[in-house]
């Protein structure tokens, strides 16, 4: 669980209730002997930062290289991605991993009046998801071994990509840690095995 | 202005749980009080989850005096085009209709605040009806519930707002966290009473009940000026922090704003919190609460 700032402890509580251990993880070492890391909601902008300053972009990249699973959803799908649009001019470039063969578009549906929540079909799943965005990024394009497992499909607009998986990679536009339903946190515990 | 708007796919906007849910994702996080687009830039640049945007500090409210106001909507326009994170407001307190303009105006949050001059004596603003969520200060549990009772999504300490002293925030911080510790000890049939003379709502005070914490974030605000004041907001046990005059007052604001966002995700790391708080420059003058008038006190506006 990466804890520089965001809804880390949401996430926690979702893992502890499926038997997962978590451990927060601020800086490099905290890292050692886990098997998955979950970056979560908050502003990709801070979290990148904080990543950034510590070292633990390297760490977390040589971290999925050795066979662990990363999940990041909201904010933490716009830090896996390798291309990230609306990055604020200040910044330069938005930190962010690059592991995930996506590209993403920060606030995608608008300010926080826009933010909603819709029942979302996903692949492998026989219910509907609740799923919340919140001032949410859509993932606008996605790599050959890419494969979407979920799309959204809003009133008078194209259908957005908002669910997907790479190897032992997961990102979601959406924050299932809102809700109580532990089912995306599942299919991430399925990764690590 | 309607609280839920589903639409033809089932979607639904400003429910409480998109509400309260945005708030949750500034945990660990500082929000900066800025009064330019290009303090606001500085602030994102330094790692701010949101800015609030507002004419004039707390610090220099404090000086000049007059009537307070909702800030000149142009103004935070511009800070709107300057950032791509969350912008947030203040507005009087009961004065709804600069609460409808700034939800017109896009802004991400509303602060109903007692900084500015409070515009009803008697009512708060009925916050559940807005779709822009809401953040309100609170000196003590029962004013924490009644504002989330009126539909606040998340709750501040009122702290002593434009005085660079942290010593009211840490009062309201343990009075509102033991005041919560308290009920959580309580036997279930005692709760009506304390509901009464809290002068909270009783569901909500189930919810602390059972649940020991409130049903929405709660940050630190009112007098934060230095890393090591925000890690110990952090160490008392809330979500994240608000610093308005303690950045833009001091003498490097680039350089305290970083520390400050340091501070708060390595709060109990006494290693990084002495190496981040090295070399700051001066922190803004601060004022020494006993030296107020109770006039001057903006913490006793509200009820």
């Amino acid at each position: 669980m990466l804890a520089l700032q965001g809804a880390f402890r949401e996430h926690k509580t979702l893992l502890e209730s499926l038997g997962a251990t978590v451990r927060e993880v601020r800086l490099p070492q905290h890292l050692t002997g886990l098997g998955g890391l979950v970056i979560p909601g908050g502003e990709s902008t801070v979290i990148g930062k904080l990543m950034e300053e510590y070292g633990l972009m390297e760490a977390i990249q040589d971290f999925y290289a050795s066979g662990a699973a990363v999940y990041g959803s909201c904010a933490g799908a716009i830090l896996l991605a390798r291309e990230v649009l609306g990055a604020p001019p200040q910044f330069g470039t938005q930190p962010a991993l690059g592991l995930l063969d996506m590209t993403v578009q920060r606030n995608a549906f608008g300010r926080q009046i826009d933010s909603f929540d819709v029942p979302l079909e996903v692949r492998g799943l026989t219910e509907a998801f609740p799923a919340a965005f919140i001032r949410a990024p859509v993932i606008v394009s996605v790599g050959e071994g890419v494969e979407v497992l979920s799309t959204y499909q809003p009133e008078h607009h194209p259908e957005q990509i908002v669910l997907v998986r790479q190897e032992r990679l997961l990102a979601s536009s959406f924050h299932p840690e809102l809700t109580r339903d532990p089912r995306i946190h599942q299919l991430f515990l399925g990764l690590m095995e | 202005m309607t609280e839920h708007t589903p639409s033809s796919d089932h979607k639904q906007t400003a429910t409480p749980a998109i509400k309260g849910g945005f708030a949750q994702m500034f945990k660990g996080g500082v929000i900066m009080d800025v009064v330019t687009a290009d303090q606001a830039r500085i602030a994102e640049a330094a790692g701010a989850t949101a800015v609030m945007a507002l004419e004039r500090v707390p610090a220099d409210i404090r000086k000049d005096g007059g009537v307070a106001r909702m800030s000149d909507p142009s103004m935070i326009k511009e800070i709107i085009a300057a950032v791509s994170i969350p912008v947030m407001a203040k507005v009087r307190i009961g004065h709804f209709v600069e609460a409808q303009i700034l939800q017109a105006l896009g802004v991400d949050f509303i602060d109903e605040s007692e900084v500015l001059t409070p515009a009803d004596e008697s009512y708060h603003i009925e916050k559940a009806k807005f779709k822009v969520p809401f953040v309100c200060g609170a000196k003590n549990l029962g004013e924490a519930l009644r504002r989330i009772g009126e539909g606040a999504s998340m709750i501040r300490t009122k702290g002593e707002a434009g005085t660079g002293n942290v010593v009211e925030a840490v009062r309201h911080a343990r009075t509102v966290l033991g005041d919560i510790r308290t009920i959580q000890a309580r036997p279930s049939e005692e709760l009506m009473t304390v509901a009464r003379d809290l002068q909270a709502p009783y569901d909500l005070v189930q919810y602390v009940h059972a649940h020991g914490t409130l049903p929405v974030v709660n940050f630190a605000a009112g007098g934060v000026a230095t890393p090591a004041d925000a890690a110990l907001m952090m160490q008392l046990g809330l979500d994240g922090v608000f610093v308005g005059s303690g950045i833009f007052k001091s003498s490097e604001p680039e350089k305290r704003a970083r520390a400050i966002v340091k501070a708060v995700t390595h709060f109990d790391n006494p290693d990084i919190l002495a190496e981040i708080s090295e070399n700051l420059g001066a922190p803004m003058t601060g004022i020494n609460i006993d030296s107020l008038i109770p006039e001057e006190r903006l913490a006793s506006r509200g009820w």
